[in-house]
């Protein structure tokens, strides 16, 4: 199984190999990597994740050579590329839907996380990774959002680089720092056209070592135990390669969607209104995937704390290995913690809306419960919970788990999974 | 339980977004006409597009420049290019390049030629509208929310403001208008253009007919959109089912 099979080019191939161990790391990587037969469809979205990483890119690189980063020219730039570059139109809408898209499918991701509690040792740095994978998306998105040179842009800029002028003493410097000037200007477009330009390798290289943490000791699943021999695991290809290929088309028949039918949904009005410095927006709102975080900024009266907060929000994921002290890791298993595992979820989208609104009256309210909901759940109640919830009973291992569910003949059947039908 | 969990807190954050517009002033509903461009298939009216494009030039380009289109573009509402050359020969520009002795220059419009606006330079025109700058319109359809719902709105929202409503002075009430005050009077008025076509000039109709125009000149690639979206849809529910069914006889066994 693990040879290289003879055929056409096998023996360049194994020519190759013999020198530069690729094909064979690949055949084991991406062939028989023994994966737990028991994964749901939750477990797509990491794989979904990596190929929107490469859309963007692909589509970023070609939208790269036809942008032109000046602040007099960016705004009339874009445009042109949406209505003069042969599918110029569809290069954006992908890359600026794709942005959505690659959120929503990270985010899904990290909530599977918690919920299968698949940080928990030995996973913690795969954890850690996705997490500086996150941060260095949040960066990435918020300086491809000031390329176009828009009224948000412009002004989300604006706001998010005063942020750190709240840091006391150095602050301001800091600010003048970042902008290369007294105001967001032609140098700030250039700095965050390059970084824009770079951060997504970066990010590519991070999911690299992700991944070979990953594979280090494989997914963890539904069940949230251990693999424990051949009858607990199927070989990635060609059960999960298909299973990610169907949920692949699915995904891209809900992202086509957005790109042809609703490609400005997602987006701000204002930003079709060029960058006026003299002009501050009715209300200065971050894309949606950024809402939270920014409910969690808003909700604090005192400028600094609130900085710290927004930050600590995701700084905060750094340690959740470390805060859940169930040593048990799937939900499925945890009567409490399933449940309140659900409150999380809420949270975060209440955060979202009180985001997306003015702050005044309820929003207020409801942005400071959801705020401190937020650091209670996880600085509280993950450890809380760990140590006073009475787990279920843990099956003796997946393939029991598969058995008792699916029958014993079709188990054995997997000796020859092609015999039948 | 869980997906339904799921799916209502997903359809719960979509929902939500559109509470941004703030509910204190009492604006009403944006109106909605039938438009040609609504829809999974939805394409411009060319006839309705080419009456708005008249409305625009007799009307709205007094004050309002299209910045982003060329002549050129006009082909994509039905004229041809003999057509779009005379329209763009009855247009002065300024040569790009001066000429031979240094100087600037005017000429007949050709269609490589942006279409010009009304004023050299946002200096000029807010000189021209106390004070007032009239936004670019050939990107007003998506810079404002409610699209072109928004703009016909606008356009047939003029009023006399309610009793006791403190007017500033050059203003216009509006009821559509963030705040009710827009500085541009009354654009339009039954009978100010005459449609070759004999269509009635009624303001409904005229607003009706640019506002297509203005959403063509936003989003000229829409027709496009509508009609590969279509393809790339049905291409991939076709790949999703044929992936939905090996997966399933790949793993008929292992499960």
């Amino acid at each position: 199984m693990a040879q290289t099979r003879p055929g056409a080019g096998g023996r360049i191939i194994k020519w190759i190999d013999y020198r530069l161990p690729f094909v064979g790391m690949l055949q084991h990587e991406l062939y028989e990597y023994p994966t737990p037969r028991n994964l749901s469809y939750w477990w797509n979205f990491g794989s979904l994740s990596g190929i929107m990483l490469v859309v963007m890119i692909v589509t970023g690189v070609f939208l790269a050579m036809q942008y032109t980063p000046h602040a007099d020219y960016a705004f009339d730039s874009v445009e042109r590329i949406m209505r003069d570059v042969d599918y110029g139109w569809m290069l954006r809408y992908a890359h600026m839907n794709g942005a959505s898209m690659f959120f929503a499918l990270v985010y899904i991701h990290l909530f599977r996380g918690l919920y299968y509690g698949s940080y928990k040792q030995p996973r913690e740095l795969l954890w850690i990774l996705g997490v500086i994978i996150l941060i260095l998306m949040i960066m990435t998105a918020f300086m491809g959002y000031v390329l176009p040179w828009g009224q948000m842009s412009y002004w989300a800029a604006t706001v998010i680089t005063n942020l750190f002028s709240a840091i006391p003493v150095i602050g301001q410097g800091i600010v003048t720092f970042l902008w290369g000037g007294f105001t967001v200007g032609n140098p700030t477009l250039n700095r965050f056209y390059a970084l824009h330009y770079l951060l997504p390798f970066i990010i590519l290289a991070v999911v690299l070592l992700h991944l070979i943490a990953l594979h280090r000791f494989g997914s963890n699943n539904p069940l949230g135990i251990d693999m424990r021999g051949p009858q607990d695991t199927l070989p990635f290809h060609p059960y999960f390669t298909i299973k990610d290929l169907f949920g692949l088309a699915v995904f891209l028949l809900i992202y086509s969607y957005f790109i042809f039918y609703a490609p400005n949904f997602l987006g701000n009005a204002d930003n079709y209104i060029p960058a006026n410095p003299m002009q501050t927006p009715n209300h200065i709102v971050p894309e949606w995937y950024l809402l939270p975080y920014y409910a969690i900024l808003r909700s604090v009266p005192n400028k600094l704390l609130g900085v710290i907060l927004a930050f600590g929000s995701i700084f905060l994921l750094f340690i959740v290995p470390w805060l859940d002290t169930s040593p048990v890791r799937s939900a499925r298993f945890r009567p409490v913690y399933k449940w309140v595992f659900w409150l999380l979820v809420i949270d975060v989208a209440a955060l979202g809306w009180v985001g997306a609104n003015p702050p005044e009256g309820l929003v207020v309210t409801v942005g400071q419960i959801a705020t401190l909901y937020y650091f209670v759940h996880f600085l509280i109640l993950f450890p809380l919970i760990g140590k006073l919830e009475r787990p279920r009973p843990l099956p003796a291992s997946i393939a029991t788990a598969v058995l008792q569910s699916g029958g014993e003949a079709r188990l054995r059947g997997t000796g020859a999974p092609m015999a039948k039908s | 339980m869980r997906y339904i969990a799921l799916a209502a807190v997903f359809l719960g954050v979509l929902s939500l977004r559109p509470c941004a517009v703030s509910a204190a002033d009492e604006t009403p509903p944006l109106l909605h006409p039938q438009w040609s461009f609504d829809g999974v298939f939805g394409t411009y009216d060319r006839a309705a597009e080419q009456r708005g494009f008249q409305v625009y030039k007799e009307v709205c380009s007094a004050c309002h420049p299209v910045k982003h289109l060329y002549f050129r573009d006009l082909t994509d509402i039905g004229y041809t290019e003999d057509e779009v050359k005379a329209i763009a020969s009855t247009y002065q520009v300024t040569n790009e390049q001066p000429n031979d002795q240094g100087q600037m220059f005017q000429r007949p419009g050709r269609p490589s030629d942006p279409i010009p606006g009304p004023f050299p330079n946002d200096q000029a025109a807010r000189a021209a509208n106390n004070g007032a700058l009239p936004p670019d319109l050939s990107m007003i359809v998506k810079a404002r929310d409610g699209g072109a719902d928004y703009v016909f709105s606008i356009l047939n929202g003029y009023k006399d403001p309610p009793p006791g409503f403190k007017m500033l002075t050059g203003m216009n009430y509006n009821e559509y208008f963030p705040g009710h005050q827009i500085a541009m009077p009354p654009p339009l008025s039954d009978g100010a253009v005459t449609f070759a076509d004999g269509t009635p000039n009624t303001v409904p109709q005229m607003a009706h007919d640019v506002v297509t125009f203005l959403t063509w000149a936003a989003e000229p690639n829409l027709e496009a959109r509508h009609r590969d979206g279509f393809k790339v849809m049905m291409f991939l529910i076709v790949v999703a089912g044929v992936f939905y069914a090996t997966k399933r006889k790949i793993w008929a066994a292992a499960h």
